[in-house]
């Protein structure tokens, strides 16, 4: 048989669709490029002839002016980049005590959509279609109405023991820093790595050997102890910071103040409604026979819950439940509304004080972008690593 | 011989059993639901202590004691509940924003027209060509009496625009101007060419990891500093822009979640049929996926509802903003503003809970094969 | 293949081009920009009583609004043809620098980094003011410096919150802040008992006082003026034209005072004043003074005629008669005890 080679394909064709493809990207990319250099041209333009000055060196200035709330002591003769770390810090406070919030709160109401009691489910489906359909900063305008208005004023201010409750918020013993405490975090630190290790431990053996052991005492036990004896070690120092009613206002100690509480309040509660929506749509999901066979198994309605029901429904959950984390870490830029001094507020009065507004909105978009793109990046991995594969 | 025998006897019917315990009706309602068994009954019992003991003060300081009169004197004496004079007194302000007092009529009857709109939209009855044209003239309608300098109406500039026709405009109007965009992006992410993916992805991950403050923001105030000197535009168009752009990322990802559930079998037979990139999205693979997340898009538009509260910040007078308005100069009725709050909020929960319902209708009719 | 990439290049080289060779600044041009447009874009607060303010049925009124209707009766000839563009104070800056508004007239403090580092620049003062403090008064507080460590309600973009915290520092007070975005909510708060005081400047604290307190005699202002706030209206580098006409507005209206035209008697005065100063400043004699700014010779009598001279628009505004009740103080003119000396306007 003649050698014939299969015939040399031919040169590039102008109709396929590889060449078109390649015109297009060069369209989009090149769209998208003039549509920057016209942006940024203009800016640049603009700035020039209004005499706008531009650039970050304005962050080693010192700030001059003072914060209301913050973490660490903060000073005005700080620099502006040690305001906006502190705003940061703010922002991250309400946000990660919310999201610890919102997840137990709205599992509650998830799960008690499914109660056996009429009232209970009654109860949670009005509070989902309440908190849902009323936006989030008329929420949080009325629980700071209400927190400052039925809050009392010092001269009736309620107390228990060493905690005050009046208008300038929960005020509460604080803990002197001192470098015990740092050891105290780090034992708790150490604690949480082996509470973790020998929950592997016991698992391993449990396959082993059929031998059951507690999965739950024993590494919180193991948590605390390490706590303790981190603490002890550096000196246990137990001094505290006790607040006092003084004429005007409770001194001293630290204190929750009205701001803070009222964005906890309101973004924990708006989001728990949508929490517990995802929860529900999640449990939902789970095929009815998995109850079914589990009920035939004897398990009672709360084990099947618990063992059956939410493992399952854990990979429907997750990926809407971190969006809502997110969505909760992005509502509460809404704070500068209430008097929240979180990282849009530092950023709105440095902008005010600098004039650099382009820089300053620059840095709180991108202390969000960072948060979401941690977070979709976690999304994404966890998305691919359950999801079901298919060709 | 043997049946003559039977047909002498007559049938005895055995003692009657009493009667199972009921399953219908209200008594069986409140018994199995509500005390089914102990623990189900002790919670009854709590909640319900709780329910007795909150509702009566509620109701009391909500509807009974409280003064209907637009009168704030009448609401200073003591012991009185709410004070809804507070809405009588003040409701064309806050539902209407500052458009100017004798031209209110307009955007009552605009706002009419646009809501006609959108609700019959909802409908059956809508889904047909003809529906296209009659946006048009609707919308052509809609601004020029909102806008007026036409036909002898007077011209109001958009920065007095406010209230609730406001919200409704942003809302709607972004949403029909995202969505274009929002399906083109979409595609585009799921795209197999490495640049427009890129794009795509690089936008919708951007605007989504910002807070719509900061866009609203950016929008109003960076936008003249981005155009050339002396192009100006209008805010309430500034404004638009921004929250379109912030609403087509979040309705990309949605249409994309719909797309990613179509089935590759769908796209590989249409390209055994021999039908095109184009063609396979607009004949085989859209209508598919958009009927599924018409729910999600829905919920979209209420989160958007919601989030027009926000541009009070940039000075347009929504709903939200026109409440601060009404209140904030008027020393007699600001200490009523909760009661302020409260009508809001109301109007806020009729709209959105409406559309939630209709969000769960279309649900159950794209889902009547599946349901269980 | 290449052609294509070719003409894809020579399209984005020829958009380049024309971008840069866009138009260049435009200084000097916002009087030519209004009286195109026909209108004059005013920059006020959102609702400040006394000073901007718009009653229910969308009528601004006050000493900066006064500003701006002598301003438009000045160059356009109608104090009405104005469009007030409410602001906070966050968005004053960025929508003066932007081009949304000609100029500003919001009681802003005048300061050196306003001056050097936001591409704006002030006229003439309108009103010499002080930052002060406002308790309630059954605290019986004297001074401000009884206020160590006590929480102090202010707004947030303002000279407010750096005076507060220099005062703080110089006192050794340790005040705390607690920053809102909008004033209404920083009153707010200070009306439901959140903060023990309220800061601001004294003619603010005055209208607050007056408007949103139930019992106006329930607080007391403190006598402490713990900075010089010097306000008002600023307009954008760049354009001296502008910035001339503004500033010779405001001193027109103090001349105005000084030699006795008021609102009433401005046409009469114009016509038989035999004061050949008076007849400059009206557009009487020979001098145009107009012509030198840009307008005509009788933008004077008409930006008198429009709101009257400087004290009758402080009376009316925030005279004792008003709510406000202030006194003239540092107001008045030079020659009757304040700090208002406008240049001749000749």
């Amino acid at each position: 048989m003649s050698n014939t080679s299969s015939p040399k394909k031919t040169a590039w064709s102008w109709r396929s669709q590889a060449f078109r493809g390649i015109i297009y990207q060069l369209l989009a990319i090149g769209a998208v490029v003039l549509a920057i250099w016209f942006l940024a041209s203009n800016t640049m333009h603009n700035m020039q002839v209004r005499g706008i000055q531009s650039g970050f060196d304005f962050l080693g200035d010192p700030a001059g002016f003072d914060i209301g709330e913050s973490l660490y002591p903060f000073d005005s003769s700080s620099p502006y980049w040690n305001a906006f770390l502190v705003g940061v810090l703010n922002t991250l406070r309400v946000a990660i005590l919310g999201i610890i919030l919102t997840t137990l709160i709205g599992t509650l109401i998830g799960v008690g959509r499914f109660s056996r009691n009429a009232l209970v489910r009654g109860l949670c489906y009005g509070y989902v279609e309440l908190f849902r359909n009323v936006p989030i900063l008329l929420q949080l305008l009325m629980w700071y109405l209400l927190l400052t208005d039925a809050l009392p004023f010092v001269t009736e201010a309620l107390q228990v023991g060493h905690i005050f409750l009046a208008k300038g918020g929960l005020a509460f013993p604080k803990p002197i820093w001192e470098i015990g405490h740092l050891f105290g975090a780090l034992g708790l630190v150490a604690g949480a790595i082996l509470g973790v290790a020998y929950r592997r431990w016991g698992y391993r053996k449990f396959e082993q050997t059929g031998q059951l052991r507690s999965m739950f005492w024993v590494p919180v036990g193991i948590f605390v102890v390490a706590g303790v004896l981190g603490w002890a070690a550096a000196g246990a120092p137990a001094d505290f910071d006790f607040p006092a009613k003084g004429d005007f206002s409770i001194e001293g100690g630290g204190a929750l103040t009205p701001e803070f509480l009222a964005v906890l309040l309101g973004l924990t509660l708006y989001t728990a409604a949508f929490v517990a929506e995802v929860v529900r749509s999640g449990i939902q999901s789970v095929a009815h026979g998995q109850n079914e066979a589990a009920a035939a198994l004897g398990l009672n309605p709360g084990h099947v819950m618990r063992l059956v029901t939410l493992p399952q429904a854990l990979r429907v959950i997750i990926p809407p439940l971190t969006n809502q984390y997110l969505n909760l870490t992005k509502n509460s830029s809404l704070a500068v509304a209430i008097g929240y001094p979180d990282v849009v507020s530092i950023a709105n009065t440095s902008l005010n004080q600098t004039g650099r507004a382009v820089e300053a909105i620059a840095i709180v978009m991108l202390v969000y972008l960072t948060t979401s793109l941690a977070t979709s990046l976690f999304m994404n991995w966890y998305n691919a690593r359950s999801a079901i594969k298919e060709r | 011989m043997a049946m003559n025998e039977n047909t002498a006897q007559t049938f005895q019917p055995i003692a009657a059993r009493k009667a199972p315990t009921a399953t219908e009706g209200p008594i069986a309602w409140i018994r199995i639901n509500l005390f089914g068994d102990w623990t189900t009954a002790l919670m009854t019992l709590l909640v319900g202590a709780v329910l007795l003991w909150i509702l009566p003060q509620v109701l009391s300081w909500a509807v009974f004691r409280a003064a209907w009169a637009p009168d704030y004197e009448a609401c200073r004496v003591d012991g009185v509940g709410a004070c809804w004079g507070v809405v009588a007194e003040k409701y064309r302000i806050i539902v209407l924003g500052r458009y100017p007092f004798e031209e209110q009529w307009r955007p009552v009857v605009a706002t009419s027209l646009l809501l006609f709109m959108l609700v019959g939209s909802c409908t059956r009855a809508f889904w047909k060509l003809w529906v296209l044209p009659a946006w048009a003239v609707a919308l052509v309608i809609y601004f020029t009496l909102m806008y007026g300098n036409l036909l002898g109406l007077e011209k109001v500039e958009t920065d007095r625009w406010g209230g609730l026709p406001l919200t409704i405009l942003l809302a709607s109007l972004s949403m029909m101007l995202a969505f274009p965009i929002a399906m083109v992006v979409a595609l585009g992410r799921r795209s197999n060419l490495p640049a427009i993916r890129t794009v795509c992805t690089v936008y919708v991950e951007l605007v989504r990891g910002v807070p719509l403050i900061s866009v609203l923001f950016m929008a109003s105030f960076m936008f003249p500093l981005f155009m050339p000197v002396g192009f100006s535009i209008d805010v309430l168009v500034r404004v638009i822009i921004g929250i379109t752009l912030f609403a087509a990322a979040y309705m990309a990802e949605v249409i994309r979640g719909g797309l990613q559930a179509i089935p590759k079998g769908q796209i590989e037979a249409a390209a055994t049929l021999g039908l095109s990139y184009w063609q396979t999205q607009r004949k085989i693979v859209l209508p598919q996926a958009l009927a599924m997340v018409v729910p999600s898009i829905m919920n979209n538009f209420i989160s958007l509802f919601k989030d027009t509260s926000l541009v009070t910040i940039v000075s347009l007078y929504e709903l939200t903003g026109a409440l601060s308005l009404a209140l904030n100069s008027d020393a007699n009725w600001r200490p009523f503003k909760i009661e302020g709050y409260i009508f809001i909020a109301l109007i806020y929960f009729i709209f959105c809970f409406s559309m939630s319902r209709y969000s769960i209708w279309v649900e159950k009719q794209a889902n009547k094969g599946r349901a269980r | 293949m290449t052609l294509t990439k070719l003409q894809t290049a020579a399209v984005a080289m020829a958009t380049f081009g024309a971008l840069l060779a866009a138009p260049a600044a435009h200084a000097g041009k916002t009087l030519d920009a209004i009286k195109a447009r026909g209108q004059l874009v005013c920059g006020v607060n959102t609702g400040l009583a006394g000073f901007s303010q718009a009653d229910s049925s969308g009528k601004w009124s006050g000493l900066d609004v006064d500003t701006c209707k002598a301003l438009a009766a000045a160059t356009l000839g109608d104090p009405e043809k104005i469009k007030y563009v409410p602001l906070t104070a966050q968005q004053r800056f960025t929508a003066l620098q932007s081009g949304e508004i000609d100029v500003l007239a919001r009681n802003t403090t005048f300061t050196l980094s306003r001056d050097a580092s936001l591409g704006l620049t002030m006229t003439a003062v309108t009103y010499f003011d002080g930052q002060g403090f406002m308790v309630p008064t059954k605290t019986k507080m004297k001074s401000a410096k009884q206020l160590k460590g006590q929480t102090v309600c202010v707004q947030s973009g303002t000279t407010t919150e750096k005076n507060l915290t220099d005062f703080s520092k110089a006192n050794n007070l340790n005040l705390k802040p607690v920053v809102f975005e909008k004033p209404e909510a920083a009153t707010g708060a200070y009306f439901s008992g959140r903060c023990l005081a309220f800061t601001t400047d004294a003619s603010g604290l005055s209208s607050v006082r007056s408007k949103e307190a139930k019992n106006p005699n329930d607080h007391v202002i403190l006598p402490e003026l713990i900075s010089k706030e010097p306000l008002g209206p600023m307009v954008r580098r760049g354009d001296d034209e502008w910035f001339a006409i503004v500033k010779w507005v405001v001193y027109g209206l103090l001349e105005a005072e000084e030699y006795g035209i008021t609102q009433a008697n401005v046409d009469q005065m114009k016509t038989t004043s035999q004061d050949p100063v008076v007849q400059r400043l009206l557009g009487g004699g020979n001098e145009d003074t107009g012509k030198l700014l840009g307008l005509d010779k009788d933008w004077l009598a008409r930006a008198v005629k429009a709101v009257g001279n400087y004290g009758e628009s402080f009376e009316r505004n925030v005279g004792p008669k008003t709510p406000l009740n202030l006194p003239r103080g540092l107001n008045n003119l030079w020659n009757k005890g304040g700090l208002m000396y406008p240049y001749p306007a000749r």
